[in-house]
């Protein structure tokens, strides 16, 4: 493990670190405290927040790496060890996997080709909890993303939400969609439509201009709100890096869809359901309307876009 | 008065005298070292015309050449494998190391007080995708495709209609002011996540 670099930025003063693992790259970048409060104390804060989170995910690579005939995954997988002989995370993923499993109709699976390879839902899981990680050793402004997919929380800056770009499939480097949020709860009180019923992490979708934005509708002046405005952004694509999307139920690849892209509060959630709605392609739109708190942007076959109710009014960004 | 006057005209006419004689030396030493100054921050590849084609010509033939080596290998590489970091030797790539396309922007770049960040080299399905971009004020000025897959013809088509459209992008990219990118599929994948790279180094 490499020690995290600490650059100061002009603008919002930010500690960046880019870590290789789990088969894929981490970017972290933390925006270090707005307003007052002295630079060095957040940059070590900062670095020292990015430091436990890369250590964590090492730790996962290690448990659940299906590339390592060693790990407590591959094991478990060759019937060498039971659940109880694990680390308590499998049993927790493991459920997960199961819940989400039958959320999305059987199209996420856990066993994809009769393998136990429970990855599809481990990263996003990873990343959600690496943001925890930094949230709780006081990086509040933080974004964490693992190979495309993304966990926010906090702002970019005061008053500026994270703006993510969403990849568009179809035009290499262009962006199909702009996502902003991360918005604390209360700065967009007055703008906002009404809430709907409050569940556990609810999220409610504010549209503003080209983008969408995403907010909890937690408020109140407790400083853990920092965290409610915890936005999270998973794509799934035909070309997934390494990972080839099939139809559980048909054993075929996935058709239909050249992406989709899943926004809502948790990455774990988002970024296993963004896997099942790819599964399920054009039957995947009706199903996230289902679904609380969780909106969908798809790219078809055909190069049309389609968005769910709530992600609604976001075009893509001007060309020049 | 008059005088000053007259001899202000007459340092004009005299300038522009001494100028049209030699107008080509004025444009040559003046191109000179943004011209130089770009091979040092960059891949090595001139920016003049004969430069880049002494280039095109030697990267095409040993791409022809790799790519029948190589014709088996997406085969094997069809799955899980190869997918370990971007750690893989560019040995055994269909890449061309200097397909070097400087965007519009990299020219007015090309000054003093910018400066170039280096991507990593993303791998692909199809093989190593790097680029480097031209800050200038911590803006994106301009950016150079330093790696793109050239193991064939077919690649060579698709790069020729899509690297100057994916160095467009980079700037719609930045003028849509973000701070991460979402996404995956195998053409841009690499160069997307090339991006999130150079823009992490580069601390946007």
């Amino acid at each position: 493990m490499t020690v995290p670099h600490v650059s100061a930025g002009v603008r919002p003063a930010a500690t960046r670190h880019v870590e290789h693992v789990m088969g894929t790259v981490f970017s972290f970048d933390v925006r270090h405290a707005h307003g007052a409060g002295d630079a060095e104390t957040a940059a070590e804060t900062a670095a020292g927040a990015v430091a436990e989170a890369v250590a964590w995910l090492h730790r996962v690579d290690e448990v659940f790496s299906t590339y390592r005939p060693g790990s407590f995954v591959s094991r478990l997988d060759r019937g060498e060890i039971g659940p109880a002989d694990c680390p308590p995370e499998v049993t927790e993923v493991l459920g997960l996997c199961e819940a989400v499993a039958g959320t999305s109709l059987g199209y996420f699976t856990a066993r994809p080709g009769g393998r136990l390879d429970p990855s599809g839902l481990v990263k996003g899981w990873a990343i959600e909890r690496a943001s925890r990680i930094l949230t709780r050793a006081g990086a509040v402004n933080h974004c964490v993303n693992g190979g495309g997919d993304i966990q926010l929380a906090g702002t970019a800056a005061p008053g500026r939400p994270w703006r993510v770009g969403v990849a568009h499939p179809l035009r290499p480097g262009d962006l199909a969609t702009v996502v902003t949020g991360g918005v604390p709860a209360s700065a967009v009180t007055g703008s906002r439509p009404a809430i709907p019923a409050t569940g556990s992490g609810p999220v409610t979708v504010v549209t503003g201009g080209d983008s969408v934005a995403l907010v909890t509708s937690a408020t109140g002046s407790d400083p853990a709100d920092a965290t409610a405005g915890g936005l999270a952004v998973a794509t799934s694509g035909t070309a997934e890096r390494g990972t080839h999307i099939v139809d559980p139920h048909t054993g075929r690849p996935a058709a239909g869809l050249v992406s989709v892209t899943l926004v809502g509060a948790s990455l774990t959630l988002v970024d296993a359901y963004a896997t099942a709605a790819f599964a399920m392609g054009g039957a995947a739109r009706e199903w996230v309307e289902g679904l609380d708190g969780v909106e969908a942007f798809a790219v078809t076959a055909s190069g049309d876009t389609w968005r769910t109710s709530g992600f609604p009014g976001a075009a893509p960004p001007a060309v020049r | 008065m008059r005088r000053a006057i007259a001899a202000i005209l007459v340092t004009a006419v005299g300038l522009v005298l001494l100028l049209s004689f030699k107008p080509h030396e004025v444009a040559t030493t003046a191109q000179r070292p943004a011209a130089v100054s770009r091979d040092d921050s960059g891949t090595g590849t001139g920016t003049s015309g004969s430069g880049a084609d002494g280039d095109t010509d030697g990267d095409a033939d040993g791409g022809f050449r790799r790519s029948r080596d190589g014709s088996g290998r997406f085969g094997g590489d069809d799955g899980f494998g190869g997918d370990r970091g971007g750690e893989d030797g560019e040995s055994g790539r269909t890449s061309a190391g200097s397909g070097s396309w400087t965007g519009p922007g990299a020219t007015a770049g090309a000054t003093s007080g910018d400066r170039t960040v280096t991507g990593d080299a993303a791998d692909t399905r199809w093989g190593p995708v790097q680029v480097e971009l031209v800050l200038s004020g911590g803006k994106v000025a301009g950016v150079k495709v330093l790696q793109a897959p050239m193991g064939n013809h077919r690649d060579i088509e698709i790069n020729d209609e899509a690297l100057p459209i994916l160095n467009e992008a980079v700037l719609s990219a930045q003028s849509a002011d973000i701070d991460t990118v979402s996404g995956a599929t195998y053409t841009s994948d690499g160069y997307i996540r090339s991006l999130q790279s150079a823009l992490d180094r580069a601390g946007l």
